[in-house]
């Protein structure tokens, strides 16, 4: 039996191989998923089979922002203490780009060559793929209003990631944001969860974004009551009905100190002590993935001098914050996914100071939400506010592109700023934006998922990135 | 003469981009130099018409539209009523539409009361049923004219109309209840629409027909000067081309 077992496995994985060759050679893509399709037809218990095999178990990292990034930098770090790890770096997120990760790093006979997984998954396979991998650990990053679409109601999709919990080992395992109250709200579900969380008054925007999505206690429906908001719904609350609060976080992060597009510095507090942490990645938003990023990689054996180099050598994620020499010109490539992001960008632009030339592109397939409705619920007022006085006189009107140019460029009107070109489609928007972009100045792209992806490629075609598939 | 938009529930009914629909009639009315005030009003506060308004009342989830169903069922429901029969300027949309009618009845079978202002009801999807998802081009005819609404969809519940009047007939989308090709409804002018995505930017000539209406009702001659839309009509002209070409929706 178990060789027939053997023999099954095998034909999976080489099954697999020879379908991720294809898709390369037809240049179908990365051909991130489609081995894992192939190997789980073959034997739909290959993910639990090779899992099972890594000494060190698997840990995974969901949530609406910031999964890929935090899952690198946790990889980033487990690398420093000479822990190999195999991902699914490239997006892709659900059980059949788990288990393309995991048959790739496998050898013929199903023997993994990473002691340990580390995989970003989408919030609704969370249920899935904790209970093939048998996960040991799950980081729970954000719940922010994104594809609704898709999933229909935030806390439904809360309510789908805590079912994954009873697969997880009791009393530890899972890691929750405390700053974020529905995320914090799944503890209920979870005894021994550690939280991670920002104690820093500086960060205080002293408002609640129009985006905040939860700021009724997730419990009761009671408005929270918020000493300090950081972004969106996050930050520092209570309940006052039914007590509900922020739990004490594990690891947190104090100081915190944004420094424009140029990174981020803070202490970080843990179990094993404190140190200070510098960031090349720019905004709260990594402060965040970092400090979950840490609080995996400690709970799985690191050490903090670990974690300080190995977020301090940190370069970015694909695509998420990437620059690009683009000849003369410098191309930073910021994706957009909401309003809380997209707002984050924008902070940061203000705080920066000197960005000029600016293109969004909006794109609607099913990757980047169909509805674009949350282009409204984005603080483009707050640049048009910081520009009234004074600030980002530099900036040039901001161009929109991608399928939905039209609409971005509505949306700029309304909130009184000027409109740049208006260029539907995103090839022909990225090259009407160099153009407009003097040598010597950086262009900021700032892309929804597959509008980000045609950038890169027309990037790619005009010798400037080599497709995703090969940055791995 | 001030215009003010009384904002219902903004700080919890905020889904789906409602604040673009809200920032579309303030601005075209300053573009205009009419003078226009945005009031929220919450759980527990009472309406208090002016007597040139426009009333939002916006989508939300489940959880919110529970809390909400409990502050219409005392007072305001009542004042809401008495506003749409004087003929006030109502828009409701998704969540907001819905809580128009009789009931709104959720997944799990609570039957949420509305305030009765048309004669219809929502019932949630059957099991094996999707929600409603999608952009959508709706026609409407007002004041004798034919013209189009192009927004975007995302509604478990399906409406059925009684004797009331539909906002318009579905293009292409799905509408009240994916079923019988009536979209939203319309009852003097009150108006209710499964369209978000947002309405109002994409929709000017039915921003403008929403201010003109709360305007006239103090000044029976009032005209609106006209203001340059082409952004808006390219917006709302790529989007109905994408839906009429039978392309990807």
């Amino acid at each position: 039996m178990a060789l027939l077992r053997d023999a099954r496995l095998s034909a999976a994985i080489a099954a697999a191989r020879a379908a991720r060759a294809a898709s390369r050679l037809l240049r179908a893509g990365g051909g991130s998923t489609v081995p894992g399709v192939v190997a789980r037809r073959l034997d739909p218990r290959v993910l639990r089979a090779l899992s099972g095999r890594l000494p060190r178990g698997s840990a995974a990292v969901t949530g609406t922002n910031g999964k890929t990034t935090t899952a690198r930098m946790a990889g980033a770090i487990l690398r420093e203490a000479g822990i190999r790890t195999v991902s699914n770096f490239t997006g892709a997120n659900l059980v059949t780009g788990v288990t393309a990760a995991l048959v790739e790093d496998s050898d013929l006979a199903g023997r993994p060559s990473a002691e340990m997984g580390l995989f970003e998954v989408d919030e609704a396979s969370v249920p899935r793929v904790a209970a093939e991998a048998e996960l040991r650990l799950l980081a729970v990053l954000n719940l922010f209003r994104d594809q609704l679409d898709r999933y229909g109601e935030l806390a439904y999709t809360g309510k789908v990631i805590a079912s994954a919990f009873e697969h997880l080992p009791p009393g530890g395992g899972v890691i929750l944001n405390a700053d974020d109250p529905l995320v914090a709200s799944l503890g209920r579900s979870a005894p021994g969860a550690l939280y991670f969380g920002v104690d820093e008054p500086a960060l205080d925007t002293g408002r609640l974004q129009h985006v905040a999505d939860s700021k009724d206690c997730p419990l009761c429906g009671t408005p929270l009551s918020y000493s300090a908001v950081y972004m969106g719904h996050v930050g520092v609350y209570r309940c006052g009905r039914c007590g509900f609060g922020r739990p004490e976080p594990a690891y947190r992060a104090s100081r915190v100190r944004l420094r424009g597009v140029r990174g981020a510095t803070f202490v970080l507090s843990g179990p094993a002590g404190e140190r200070e942490v510098r960031l090349r990645l720019p905004g709260l938003y990594n402060v965040y993935n970092a400090l979950a990023a840490a609080a995996l990689a400690g709970e799985a054996g690191a050490a903090m001098e670990h974690i300080v180099r190995g977020l301090g050598a940190f370069g970015g994620a694909f695509g998420r914050v990437e620059r690009v020499l683009a000849g003369e010109r410098e191309v930073f490539l910021l994706l957009i996914k909401n309003p809380v992001g997209f707002n984050e960008i924008l902070r940061t632009f203000i705080a920066g100071g000197g960005a000029r030339h600016v293109l969004v592109a909006i794109n609607d397939n099913d990757a980047d939400g169909r509805d674009v409705s949350w282009l409204w619920d984005v603080d483009l007022e707050m640049l048009a506010e910081a520009r009234e006085e004074g600030l980002l006189s530099e900036m040039q009107p901001i161009m929109a592109g991608g399928l939905r140019a039209e609409d971005m460029a509505v949306r700029l009107k309304y909130a009184g700023l000027p409109v740049g070109a208006v260029v539907p489609g995103c090839g022909e928007a990225l090259r009407r934006a160099l153009d407009a972009t003097p040598p010597g100045e950086t262009l900021y792209v700032l892309p929804t998922y597959t509008a980000m992806l045609e950038i890169r490629r027309a990037l790619s075609e005009l010798g400037y990135a080599r497709p995703f598939w090969e940055d791995r | 003469m001030k215009l003010t938009v009384h904002h219902l529930y903004a700080d919890m009914m905020n889904l789906y981009g409602d604040r673009g629909n809200v920032l579309s009639i303030k601005k075209r009315c300053e573009w205009r130099g009419i003078p226009v005030e945005v009031v929220d009003v919450g759980v527990g506060e009472p309406v208090r018409p002016t007597g040139c308004d426009i009333f939002l009342f916006g989508g939300g989830q489940d959880r919110e539209q529970a809390l909400l169903a409990g502050d219409l069922a005392g007072k305001k429901g009542a004042e809401l009523r008495a506003i749409v029969e004087d003929g006030g300027v109502v828009l409701g949309v998704c969540g907001g539409y819905q809580l128009m009618g009789h009931y709104y009845e959720t997944p799990e079978g609570e039957r949420l009361p509305g305030v009765g202002i048309f004669d219809l009801y929502t019932e949630p999807r059957k099991p094996g049923e999707g929600r409603l998802i999608g952009n959508i081009l709706v026609r409407v005819e007002l004041g004798g004219e034919a013209r189009e609404l192009v927004g975007f969809e995302n509604h478990g519940g399906r409406t059925r109309l009684g004797d009331v009047e539909p906002l318009g007939t579905v293009l292409y989308g799905h509408g009240n209840n994916g079923e019988d090709g009536t979209e939203g409804a319309r009852r003097l002018n009150a108006y209710g629409t499964y369209l978000h995505g947002s309405l109002l930017p994409k929709n000017p000539w039915f921003t403008d027909h929403l201010i003109l209406s709360a305007l006239r009702r103090v000044d029976g001659s009032f005209e609106l000067e006209p203001l340059d839309d082409a952004l808006e009509l390219r917006a709302f002209e790529a989007m109905a081309a994408r839906l009429r070409g039978g392309g990807a929706s």
